[in-house]
């Protein structure tokens, strides 16, 4: 269970508040105006952001500094492959970070670059892959690092409309298999009818707790009417 | 990094491992030139070894600066390569012992009765020129000073460079206290004053200057390693600043005996017959009919200005404040 | 958790470990000396005159590079033509030259025999004379002139293309683009790309001595040599040296206020596309591409003619000097990334000017008194020619490192912030971040100083000095033995392979930078 608790984070003008918790398994949508903190939100969830009060808490403990310690999976924006490692190797680090790669943990790189449909392309480099070939290396490495919680910044935003729709398709099916918990930035409330059960608005200054994905919709609160336009 | 240390520490046993034999070493210090393999130094090294059972080594570089750096510490046995308008300062360190020589038969132009330092070869500072493009050379320093403003000449800076020193003091003595008028008439013709001897002489010999301050001597290499004739020394009236090349013994060697015998060595025929056309200047101790040919008819100033070691350490600072005063007007 | 605190601390540690190193072989060997002085120093009116001429060629050497170099920047920035980037990795060529190799060729283009007043005589006008003020300049210029075209021509290059094409799509004209693009750009680039040559030029030696003309172009290097060599009064030698390091030291700090040039290892292979062309343009740009190649690169031309015929005649102990050269060279480079690397690191990881500025003391510092020194320090303990080939690499190493922290530490940074994130959530610390991920994405930086290192090294002799024994010189040494032998042929022959060898290892490792580098 990932708790946000008494989350005070100050820079300058932008400031953001945070009381909340997700439960197991929940599929969570992040929405909000740009620039009302949402990567600031997943940012300190992963550990990169200092907080100023409160904590992040993970079954009641609190969680560790290291954002690698983090019982934590992340896909950011950009850059999530190393371009000068190979599609294997960008893999395996989900495994081990030295890339000391033992035969068993090249089988489970084979094997993850399967599942997410890019059998047999290990040997690539990132440059020789398309954006939503990319996307796939970063989810198969998410499959190998095995974590609890998914941690997605709107990995999907510079793919087309298809595509997109067949990596969130991917994503649901990882999370069938694997139940673990998710957080996905978008700026496309289509995104989170798709995925997400539950939406997390953040506007104001301030991340409001969960609401189910349709009651959502349903009735926005003013801030999502005007985010949602019309 | 680690590769790169143990390549640094190979390097420096590369040059430690050349000392591990168990003769005896003579260390000898000497300005860089001395070691070159063009220089004088591997021939003395070669005739020294073969007689004393011994290893040379030269240590090369800013002779006077590290010496006074080490002090009574020095490694060296043998200082080579001094000359008389440093000695005083050499001298005044106390590191140096008496040489205990016969020197009374030295051939030099001046009588040597100094009992540290021994001369093993000696020139003149002079002027030369390329034969072929002036036709009339200036015969006396006045006659220099008159020549037109557009004949270049390059010398060296009194202050980097023992030559440059010698032409401050050459000038002191043909002209004394009208020293600072001969810099401001020839100041005009000086087309660079540079660190050292090297780069003048190379600007000379590209043509890029019609004279170059140098030594008497120097005709003589293109006389007899090129057999080129073209390359002459102005003789002056009023006779040439004399450039006495210098060698002394440590007073506290660890290799006393050995020390004697190179001091002694310097004055053999053996050293003194190479090295003319080595350091290409006349050796301190050989009968003229013993020179090679191309030093026998080199023309030879008359008269030999020298100033004592204490006259030349005590005008040094005044003429070059003299020097530097007219070369800013 | 603990595991990146280790990480952390390690940084800390070699990168204040490297600092260390760099402080004391400027401050550290400045204090021994001082310390090895009889009473304190006092400057005379030639020691002041010495600065106020050092100050005053700097500023005049700076601001005349940066002049000339602006119309040849934008001329290669908005040309594409066949062999651009030869041509500007060519004309990059001077900066790496051994001092003496570059004299050689300056006199022999603009020397009072050289090719401009042979040319000149044919129309039987008097020959020019490059030797005096004029002289220490036009040197300093050639040398700087492609330090100050690269790092503006980064600047044009770093306008975003959009903004040429708004400019187009609005109608501008070549005066409105360079009012709303261009002069703001030189503003932000020119002030800091100024004192990175006035640095430079702040303690130059050889080149004054050389084309001074006389003892009114003393520079404070040169008086220090002088305070040094002849009245061997190291209390003078080091207040002057302390001088020097004042005058760096303040600049310094106005350059920490104004923006550094970034990412001098930065690509430049690429033209801006513009859309206001005019034939005036492409007269002017033409001009002024083929000045600069004439300038720049006829001096060299010179050394490679003046040279050749005696270069396989060369005999067999300058190849063995050669030799030494190039390992001290290498050594010099890998001890250069030794140092930046880690200051670098401290640098980037702590956000921090002040680390980057100590990195930069040794632009400032004076090789006569970095030798000295070492000298008085390690004589009571070492044989000092067992340490000759050491101290070269070491100084040299330190002397370089102005320049490959200015390559390196922006480029760390970019890394660290694409890049840093990821590797945290990913755990890659310590020697795994250095391995795949530091290293591979800054192999061209790296690649471009180590090259830059080994080629300063190459010609460089400003330590050896005092250290030196007769068997192990080096190249330049070697060059100088020719000469003081009166052997000028060989002398130049030598000076070509002492060109030849400083840029193919500056070409060597900065391809190999290049070559199969992701971006």
């Amino acid at each position: 269970m990932l708790t946000v608790d008494q989350l005070r984070i100050k820079m300058g003008d932008f400031s953001l508040l945070g009381d909340f918790t997700i439960t197991p398994g929940a599929r969570v949508a992040v929405l909000g105006p740009s620039g009302a903190g949402k990567s600031t939100l997943l940012a300190a969830i992963a550990g990169f952001q200092p907080l100023d009060a409160g904590a992040i808490l993970w079954d009641a403990q609190p969680m560790p500094k290291d954002p690698a310690a983090r019982p934590i999976s992340m896909v950011f924006q950009d850059n999530n492959l190393f371009p000068h490692l190979t599609v294997a190797q960008n893999v395996g680090l989900g495994l081990r970070p030295n890339l000391r790669l033992s035969d068993e943990d090249h089988t489970s790189v084979a094997q993850a670059l399967t599942r997410v449909g890019l059998e047999g392309m290990g040997d690539r480099k990132p440059a020789q892959l398309s954006g939503g070939q990319i996307a796939r290396v970063a989810l198969a490495r998410v499959l190998l690092r095995d974590r609890p919680v998914l941690l997605l910044d709107e990995p999907f935003g510079a793919l087309g409309p298809a595509l997109k729709a067949e990596m969130l398709a991917l994503v649901r099916d990882l999370l069938n298999e694997t139940g673990a918990t998710l957080l996905m930035v978008s700026h496309d409330p289509e995104d989170a009818r798709v995925l997400c059960d539950q939406v997390v608005l953040v506007a104001d200054g301030v991340a409001h707790a969960p609401v189910a994905t349709e009651e959502m919709f349903a009735n926005p609160p003013e801030v999502m009417r005007e985010y949602l336009g019309g | 990094m680690k590769t790169a240390l143990s390549f640094v520490a190979g390097l420096a046993l590369t040059t430690t491992a050349a000392f591990a034999a168990d003769k005896p070493v003579l260390q000898v210090y000497a300005p860089d030139y001395f070691a070159s393999e063009w220089g004088p130094g591997p021939s003395i090294e070669a005739g020294f070894e073969a007689q004393c059972a011994c290893d040379l080594e030269f240590v090369t570089g800013d002779v006077m600066p590290r010496l006074m750096l080490e002090g009574e510490r020095t490694e060296a046995d043998v200082v080579i390569g001094l000359n008389t308008d440093v000695t005083a300062r050499a001298r005044a360190s106390g590191l140096f012992a008496p040489h205990g020589l016969d020197v009374s038969g030295l051939t030099l132009p001046v009588d040597w009765t100094d009992d540290t330092f021994v001369p093993f070869d000696y020139s003149y500072t002079a002027f030369i020129y390329d034969n072929t493009k002036i036709a009339h050379a200036p015969t006396s320093f006045d006659a220099l000073l008159a020549m037109p403003d557009d004949t270049k000449i390059v010398i060296q800076d009194p202050r980097s460079s023992i030559s440059g020193l010698a032409l401050l003091l050459w000038v002191k003595s043909v002209y004394g206290d009208k020293a600072d008028e001969a810099w401001t008439k020839l100041n005009p013709k000086i087309l660079t004053v540079t660190k050292g001897w090297s780069e003048a002489y190379g600007m000379f010999t590209d043509g890029e200057a019609d004279m170059v301050l140098s030594y008497v001597t120097s005709p003589a290499y293109h006389i007899i390693a090129e057999e080129d004739l073209t390359k002459s020394a102005a003789i002056f009236d009023e006779g040439h600043y004399l450039f006495v090349d210098l060698v002394g013994k440590i007073a506290n060697t660890d290799q006393p005996e050995l020390a004697d015998a190179f001091m002694a060595y310097v004055l053999s025929e053996e050293f003194q017959s190479g090295i003319s056309t080595t350091n290409w200047s006349f050796p301190s101790k050989l009968a003229t009919e013993k020179l090679p040919e191309g030093f026998q008819n080199l023309p030879v100033p008359a008269k030999a200005l020298v100033f004592s070691e204490e006259e030349a350490e005590a005008i040094r600072k005044p003429a070059l404040d003299e020097w530097l005063a007219a070369a800013s007007k | 958790m603990a595991r990146r605190r280790v990480q952390i601390s390690t940084t800390t540690i070699l990168g204040v470990l490297a600092l260390g190193v760099v402080v004391c072989l400027t401050l550290g060997t400045l204090i021994a000396v001082a310390m090895r002085a009889e009473g304190a120093g006092r400057l005379g009116p030639a020691d002041w005159a010495a600065i106020r001429f050092t100050l005053w060629q700097a500023a005049a050497s700076a601001t005349l590079s940066i002049l000339l170099a602006i119309p040849v920047a934008r001329a290669l920035a908005r040309r594409s033509f066949p062999g651009r980037s030869v041509l500007i990795t060519l004309l990059g060529a001077p900066f790496i030259l051994p001092v003496i190799v570059a004299i050689l060729g300056l006199i022999a283009v603009f020397g009072r025999t050289g090719l401009i007043s042979q040319a000149l005589g044919l129309f039987g006008i008097e020959p020019i004379s490059v030797y005096g003020y004029h002289g220490v300049i036009l040197a300093h210029v050639f040398f700087n002139l492609p330090l100050a075209t690269r790092l503006i021509l980064q600047g044009w290059l770093a306008i975003p293309s959009e903004r040429f094409r708004l400019a187009a799509s609005l109608g501008m004209g070549p005066s409105d683009i360079a009012r709303t693009l261009e002069r703001p750009m030189l503003r932000e680039v020119v002030p800091g790309a100024f004192l990175v040559i006035f640095l430079i030029c702040l303690t130059s030696f050889a080149v004054a001595l050389a084309l001074g003309g006389g003892p009114k172009a003393t520079t404070v290097e040169l008086a220090i040599y002088e305070a040094f060599r002849f009245d061997f009064d190291l209390a003078r030698a080091s207040l002057l040296a302390l001088v020097q390091f004042a005058l760096g030291a303040a600049l310094a700090l106005i350059a920490l206020r104004v923006a550094m040039p970034s990412d001098m290892g930065a690509g430049l292979d690429r033209a801006v596309t513009r859309w206001d062309d005019r034939p005036a343009l492409l007269v002017q740009d033409i001009a002024a591409i083929t000045l600069a190649t004439l300038f720049l690169l006829l001096p060299l031309g010179m050394v490679i003619l003046d040279g050749l015929p005696r270069l396989l005649h060369l005999p067999q102990v300058v190849f063995g000097a050669a030799l030494r050269s190039v390992i001290v060279a290498l050594v010099s480079a890998a001890l250069t990334l030794a140092l930046s690397l880690p200051i670098a690191a401290l640098a980037v990881r702590h956000n921090s000017r002040v680390v980057e500025a100590l990195g930069y003391l040794t632009i400032a510092a004076s090789p006569l008194v970095i030798g000295t020194g070492l000298f008085i320090i390690t004589f009571p303990f070492v044989k000092p020619s067992d340490l000759a080939l050491p101290i070269t690499a070491i100084v040299n190493a330190a002397l370089s490192l102005p320049f490959t922290l200015r390559a390196l530490v922006p480029a760390l940074a970019a890394v660290e912030r694409d890049y840093g994130p990821l590797a945290d959530g990913l755990g890659m610390t310590g020697l795994t971040r250095l391995r795949h991920l530091w290293l591979p994405r800054l192999r061209r930086p790296m690649g471009f100083a180590l090259g830059l290192a080994a080629a300063l090294s190459m010609g460089d002799l400003g330590v050896i000095a005092l250290f030196a024994d007769g068997d192990n010189a080096t190249l330049p040494l070697q060059l100088f033995r020719l000469m003081a032998a009166y052997r000028m042929e060989d002398a130049a022959a030598a000076a070509l392979l002492l060109l030849s060898l400083s840029l193919l290892l500056f070409w060597i490792f900065d391809k190999g930078g290049r070559v199969n580098a992701d971006r």
